[in-house]
């Protein structure tokens, strides 16, 4: 099955405000903390070490790298 | 008691030294180290009927543990070269091995949770003791020649033979070879000599390995913390063997300075933290840092690698001397085929494909064990956490948690194997070592399927759930008959692990891998495997 990337909450909302609300009054050490046992329970959940690949891969088009900053840098 | 074993000995002058190097001493095989992989190679051809020259740069067995722990696999090897009974009889038996994050324990784990095995899942024996039984086993057979104090100093590859260029207490000489093979371990100056690369990634961390000698009543079980009380922020590792020996390994910090730390009055109060005490010598104490790396090729022409030579993983995981062991079981029985004329050379081509494929599957697992002790950055260490303390809560936490996937026999994708067609609904695939079971002559008596292999010749072995029908198996096949006109199967094991019904068979290649099974072999079947099996493709 692949990565599901449709809407599946009802109220997306919701699913946002958890996520948040879990961060408020954490530091940026806790908040790290937070989100790496939170990515292990769901990668865990879904089972699926291709679909995790695929999230995977999502989630790291966002995150610009040092070597691409340098590039756009060149650019 | 097992007997004592020599562990020096004495250069002596071979009449291959008194030849002139115009005309030098002709040998099948020339087996160019004597660890316990160029010692089990030697011993697995020589028992194959090949006569084989082996050479060791020095003059004793190396001194102390280093490799420890001896897995089920090559124990069922050496059981084949006659000599696992002696490395079980001195050997710690172990199985279960527990994990402690500080000092509680958050995960048990049974390497071989059933019965029904001739072997344990490991023993824990120190490499000097292996190596000791293997020369002795060695001497007893005089189709091998081990000339201690010979260093190869060159290597001269020709189209059909490769010379050679020993250093002696006497002086050089040189021998011709059809093949050499180099088990000369993680430094192989063969390696150097045919210019092969071996390159990999270095891992920055330290590791203290001291084995101590103390009377302790821990069990014997692998013991491995994370961040234990006594060693805070790092790993360690407790682990029995013989004699009253403890191997302890300690992670210490990237930048600790080796000579110091390697001083045993700087070691002592470590290991006096973590066992509470004082009373213990040291009998081995080595700092190291770990690498992970392969050749590109394991064979160069007539030159083959194996063992540390070809690959090098780190310690975690028991992967190191035991692929190595796999590797020589692997080559020794291609090696003699070929030079007996029975198979292609490109059966060869097969050792580097089977055991290149099992070292990288070591690679990556004792890469993913050295990480997850040794996070390589801050999130890489928050993850690590995450799970220690996941584990405390949840079964996916506990199996998560990496310190070292202990080694089991690979699993061979090669051409080697013939494509399974008929439906099976478990048993061992093509391309994976025979599981052992109880079978008996007669029911009540004790016997294996692993001792039954070796009983009918080391060799092609058609493993047979008999039907009552004859089957029609080629001349060179040996034949391992289970059901009423045969061995018995006491308890059902044997049906069951290769999922069996009467008439199905196996063919089992001279290593005791699978090469194909059928529900219903055929005499034109069985001829196809084989010959896919022996090369011929």
């Amino acid at each position: 099955m692949p990565l599901s990337t449709d809407s599946n909450f009802a109220k997306p909302d919701d699913a946002f405000r958890a996520v948040v609300e879990a961060h408020r009054g954490l530091s940026d050490g806790q908040s790290a903390d937070l989100d790496a046992a939170l990515v292990l329970i769901l990668a865990n959940h879904i089972g699926d070490i291709g679909v995790l690949r695929e999230a995977i891969a999502l989630a790291r088009r966002r995150v610009v790298t040092s070597d691409q900053q340098q590039q756009q840098q060149q650019q | 008691m097992a007997q004592s074993s020599k562990i020096q000995f004495g250069y002596v002058r071979h009449p291959d030294q008194d030849r002139p190097d115009g005309d030098a001493a002709h040998h099948a095989v020339v087996v160019v180290g004597a660890g316990p992989v160029g010692l089990s190679l030697a011993i697995d051809l020589a028992q194959r009927g090949q006569r084989v020259v082996l050479l060791d740069d020095a003059d004793r067995i190396g001194e102390g543990s280093r490799a420890i722990c001896f897995s089920k696999r090559s124990l069922e090897f050496w059981d084949r070269l006659g000599i696992g009974q002696r490395m079980v009889d001195k050997g710690v038996v172990w199985s279960v091995g527990k994990i402690f994050h500080g000092d509680k324990q958050l995960y048990q784990f049974n390497l071989l949770p059933e019965q029904g095995h001739k072997r344990p899942a490991f023993i824990n024996l120190q490499q000097f003791h292996a190596e000791a039984y293997l020369v002795d086993r060695v001497e007893t057979l005089p189709h091998i020649e081990l000339r201690w104090r010979n260093k190869v100093t060159g290597l001269d590859p020709r189209n059909d033979y490769v010379v050679l260029t020993i250093e002696t207490p006497d002086g050089p000489y040189r021998l011709r070879a059809n093949y050499v093979v180099a088990c000369d371990g993680a430094r192989s100056s063969l390696r150097q000599m045919v210019g092969a690369e071996f390159t990999g990634q270095v891992f920055e961390d330290q590791f203290l390995i001291a084995d101590v000698k103390m009377t302790a009543e821990f069990p014997t079980e692998r013991w491995f913390w994370f961040d234990p009380p006594f060693h805070a922020g790092r790993s360690a590792l407790l682990h029995r063997q013989p004699d009253d020996i403890w191997r302890i390994d300690l992670q210490l910090h990237p930048d600790a300075d080796p000579v110091i730390e390697r001083k045993p009055e700087n070691v002592r109060p470590r290991i006096a933290r973590m066992l509470g005490h004082d009373e213990f010598e040291f009998e081995w104490i080595s700092l190291y840092k770990f690498q992970c790396r392969r050749m590109d090729k394991f064979i160069h022409g007539r030159v083959l690698f194996a063992g540390d030579a070809a690959h090098q993983v780190s310690p975690f995981g028991a992967r190191g001397a035991n692929s190595g062991l796999e590797d020589a079981e692997n080559l020794a029985w291609k090696l003699d085929r070929v030079l007996r004329g029975t198979s292609p050379e490109a059966l060869l081509e097969t050792y580097h494909t089977e055991r290149s494929a099992a070292a990288d599957e070591n690679i990556r697992e004792s890469t993913r064990s050295t990480d997850f002790m040794a996070p390589v950055s801050n999130q890489e260490a928050r993850l690590r956490t995450a799970v220690l303390s996941l584990a405390k809560e949840t079964e996916f936490g506990r199996r998560m948690i990496n310190g070292g996937r202990l080694s089991v026999p690979s699993i061979y994708d090669t051409p080697l194997s013939t494509a399974d067609r008929d439906a099976w609904r478990g048993g061992p695939r093509p391309g994976t070592s025979m599981p052992d079971a109880p079978v008996a002559p007669r029911a009540g008596e004790p016997g294996f399927l692993t001792e039954a292999f070796i009983k009918a010749g080391t060799r092609f072995t058609l493993l047979e759930f008999s039907n009552g029908a004859a089957v029609d198996v080629p001349d060179e096949v040996a034949v391992i008959r289970v059901g009423p006109d045969g061995l018995s199967d006491p308890e059902g094991l044997a049906t069951q692990r290769y999922d069996a019904e009467p008439g199905s068979a196996y063919l089992l290649r001279p290593d005791g891998y699978v090469a194909a099974r059928f529900r219903h072999p055929t005499r034109a079947g069985l001829d196809a495997a084989l010959a896919r099996a022996g090369g011929f493709n």
